[in-house]
Formats: structure tokens, C-alpha cells, sequence
């Protein structure tokens, strides 16, 4: 049952994303100033609003845990940070590639650029010091705490577009620099697709630690017999 | 009353130990030293260009020497289980970090004390000048360091790879708290007065404040479950 709602979530999403590469790639028009390559944000802004939803689960998981002891909320706190990651990576990558051919440079230590680096770099951490602790409650209370630091880091990346000078371009949903209706429309579309591929991903990764968890003490009990 | 009494009894008792091996503090000012010999080799520096980058020199010089001392802090209570008789000790966790915290920023001060002169002579840059504004500066970047420094240190304590863990999780969390700190000393290195880059000092009393309010909350956490 749980498996076939995991396909079926997987199928929708991925049809949506299909559906939207349509609108998107041969509905559109090209931008007036800035060509074909603007269609690099129909997934770049939606990666970064996926990204945003991800660490707040995995930050609302993580206190689940401190409070609760629950295992449960520790591998959704894993699976949605490796959720984020993803997405900020796919940030990163569709920023970069935007701006070589915009700007004419990969890469720019444009205060925003360099602070959803830090971003990508702390959760990256967090995976990373997950792999170094055996014991499963030490590992998930550890990795909770480091999950509260990782998301203090969150508002000086929110707020370095006001505090630093900076070069990436204006936001673009709201403001001056607001783009047209059904290119918005598109953008948003693009955000629910994107989040029901993640969905299906956490989902799969939930049931493969409540696998690992079994198999643990299963192999606890061997040993203790 | 009781809180401070504890404090000052783990924060005593860490520079006494500390000041009779010398071996964090020994470690970490060659590090350092060596650290700003290296740099010269990199480049051939002229005083336009050490003014420049100086702010960046020193408190990389500054990251790296924490490191040093950080690992130590909780790493030699493992012998003899020091720690977990410290944590069944009456003195609640957080005194026990601050102790420990206020230790590492006065041992991390002393390192400083030294390599600010020793820069001055290897670089021809003239500091004295601006001695106040400057050492405001370096206690609260130091503070910042050792604050979040200390705690990923009582995070890691108990893991493989401590010695690894420990630089890669507290440098990508500090890094606004250095680029802060970086960007107020080369500012007064240069000559200018304080108060035209108070968004910086702002800035980095903020980030203490919130990761000293953070690492007091969630020590207890970590240390005792």
C-alpha cells in the first residue's frame, strides 16, 4: 500500500515537471533582454522555495526528536536535509550556469552567491558528522543540535541582500522588477512538481531507515542470544 | 550565584591544567606563527596590498590556532572518564561550557596577544593606533569562535574522527562572524574610526549573542541526553 502511494506521488510529480518542461520550453517566449537562458529559473526559483521548506521540516523534525526520543523524527530530519541539499545543489548548479552566460562568469562572490554556499556547506556538514556516529540516539540527538546552529545561520542569508552589496538580480515574484503573469504562473507551477519528486524521495528514504532500524535489532538480538 | 561559583571553578581549573602541560597553547602559537611566515612566501606583499588583506591573514591565522586549542577543551576529560565525572558533577552542563568557553577565549587571547605584534614586524603594518577600537574587535570575533568552537567541540567529543569534524562543522558555521570580524580589523587597519563600519560591529555582537544563547540552551542537550 505505502509503496504504491511512493510510485504514485514519484508519477505525479515527474508528470507534472514533464508538463511543465512543455509550457515552459514551447509555450513561452523567449525574454526580451535576456533570451532563451532566463528559463533556467523556472527550476532555479522553485529549487531555492523547495530548499526553504525542506530545512524548516527537518528543523521542525529535529525538535520533535529533542522533545519526543523518537526515532521517527530523526530520519525525517535525515531525509528532508538530504532533500535540501538536493535542492540547494540544483540552485547553485542552474545560478551558475545562468550566470556564465548572463554575466559571462561562473561564479561571483556575490554575497548572496556566497551565503547559500554556506548554506549548501552546513547541511553537507550535517550529513557528513551523521556518518561519523555509530550509536543511533547519540547520532540523532547530536545531529538534532547541529540542525538548530545550521538553521541560526538561515536569517543572515535571508538578510545579507539588504546588509551587503550585491549583484544577483532583483526579486523578480514581487517589486519593480516583476515579470510577466503567465511566466509567474509557470514559476509557480513549477514549485508543487518539484516538491512531490522530493516527496516521493523522503518517503522512499523513510521506509529505508525504518529498514535499517529493524535490521539493527534484529542483529542486537542475534548477538545478545 | 551557585551557576558562576561552578564557572569559575571549571574555567580556574582549565587554565591551570593548560598553563602546567602548555601543550594546546604551545601548539597552536607556532601554528599560527609559522601560518603568518608561510603567507609571505605566497606573495610578495607591499603595504597597499597587507593593508588589504590583512583582516583576512589575521583571522585565518586566528581560525586555524582556535582549532588547536578547541580540540583539547573536552578531548582531555576522555582519560580516566574526567567527563562523565564532570557531568555527575552538581555543576549543571552550561557552567561547565562556559567555563570551559571563557578558558579557550583567554588561552586563544594569549595566542593573539602575541601574533598581533609578530604581524606588525613581519608585515611593517602600524596597529597601536587604533588599539581600543581593535581589541573590541578581536574579543568579540574571539568570543564568537570560541563560543560556537567550544560547543562543536562537546558535539564531537564522543565521535570518530573528532579531530576532523571539529574544523569542518565550526568554520563553515563562523564563517559570518569572521567575514564580520575580517572586514572591521581591515577597516581599522586602515585607519578609519569605528563608528563608520558600526553595521559590522552590530553584526558581529548579534551572531554572539545568538550562538552564546543557542550553545547555553543546548549544551545540556548534548552532554547529558
Amino acid at each position: 500500500m505505502r509503496k504504491s502511494i511512493i510510485i504514485l506521488i514519484a508519477l505525479l510529480g515527474v508528470g507534472w515537471v514533464v508538463w511543465n518542461l512543455h509550457t515552459v520550453l514551447l509555450q513561452l517566449p523567449d525574454d526580451a533582454d535576456q533570451g532563451p537562458v532566463y528559463r533556467i529559473m523556472f527550476f532555479h526559483i522553485p529549487a531555492w522555495f523547495s530548499a526553504g521548506i525542506a530545512v524548516f521540516i527537518a528543523l521542525g523534525s529535529s525538535i520533535g526528536y529533542l522533545i519526543t526520543k523518537n526515532l521517527k523524527y530523526d530520519a525525517v530530519a535525515l531525509a528532508t536535509t538530504e532533500a535540501a541539499v538536493a535542492f540547494l545543489t540544483i540552485g547553485l548548479v542552474t545560478g551558475s550556469i545562468w550566470g556564465r552566460i548572463s554575466w559571462g562568469i561562473w561564479w561571483t562572490w556575490d554575497a548572496r552567491l556566497t551565503s547559500a554556499l554556506v548554506c549548501w556547506l552546513l547541511y553537507a556538514g550535517y550529513l557528513v558528522l551523521r556518518t561519523a556516529i555509530e550509536e543511533p540516539s547519540q547520532r540523532a540527538r547530536i545531529s538534532a543540535v547541529l540542525q538548530i546552529f545550521a538553521f541560526a545561520d538561515i536569517p543572515i542569508v535571508w538578510y545579507s541582500i539588504e546588509w551587503f552589496r550585491t549583484q544577483h538580480p532583483g526579486p523578480v515574484l514581487r517589486g519593480s522588477g516583476e515579470m510577466d503573469g503567465a511566466m509567474k504562473a509557470a514559476v509557480y507551477a513549477n514549485w508543487p512538481a518539484l516538491m512531490l519528486v522530493a516527496a516521493a524521495f523522503v518517503l522512499l528514504r523513510l521506509r529505508q531507515e525504518e529498514v535499517k532500524r529493524e535490521i539493527d535489532s534484529l542483529r542486537r538480538i542475534v548477538h545478545a542470544g | 550565584m551557585t551557576f558562576w561559583r561552578h564557572t569559575w571553578t571549571v574555567l580556574t581549573k582549565d587554565l591551570r591544567a593548560e598553563l602546567r602541560t602548555k601543550e594546546a597553547v604551545n601548539a597552536s602559537f607556532s601554528f599560527a606563527i609559522t601560518i603568518l611566515l608561510l603567507i609571505s612566501f605566497a606573495f610578495d606583499p607591499t603595504e597597499e596590498m597587507t593593508r588589504e588583506f590583512s583582516g583576512g591573514l589575521l583571522w585565518i591565522v586566528f581560525a586555524f590556532a582556535a582549532v588547536l586549542i578547541l580540540n583539547r577543551s573536552y578531548a582531555r576529560e576522555l582519560p580516566n572518564d574526567c567527563l562523565d565525572a564532570l557531568i555527575a558533577s552538581p555543576a549543571p552542563a552550561s557552567a561547565i561550557f562556559l567555563g570551559k568557553a571563557l578558558s579557550n577565549l583567554f588561552l586563544l587571547l594569549a595566542v593573539e596577544a602575541v601574533c598581533f605584534p609578530v604581524f606588525g614586524i613581519f608585515y611593517n603594518v602600524r596597529w597601536i593606533g587604533q588599539f581600543w577600537p581593535l581589541l573590541l574587535v578581536v574579543v568579540l570575533g574571539t568570543w564568537g569562535l570560541t563560543v560556537v568552537g567550544t560547543m562543536f567541540s562537546a558535539l564531537t567529543v564522543n565521535i570518530r574522527l573528532r579531530e576532523v569534524m571539529l574544523p569542518l562543522l565550526l568554520y563553515t558555521t563562523m564563517i559570518p562572524g569572521l567575514l564580520a570580524s575580517m572586514q572591521l580589523t581591515v577597516h581599522l587597519l586602515a585607519g578609519e574610526p569605528l563608528s563608520t563600519a558600526f553595521v559590522w560591529l552590530r553584526f558581529l555582537i548579534g551572531f554572539d549573542v545568538i550562538f552564546t544563547a543557542l550553545a547555553l540552551t543546548f549544551v545540556d542537550t548534548v552532554l547529558v541526553g
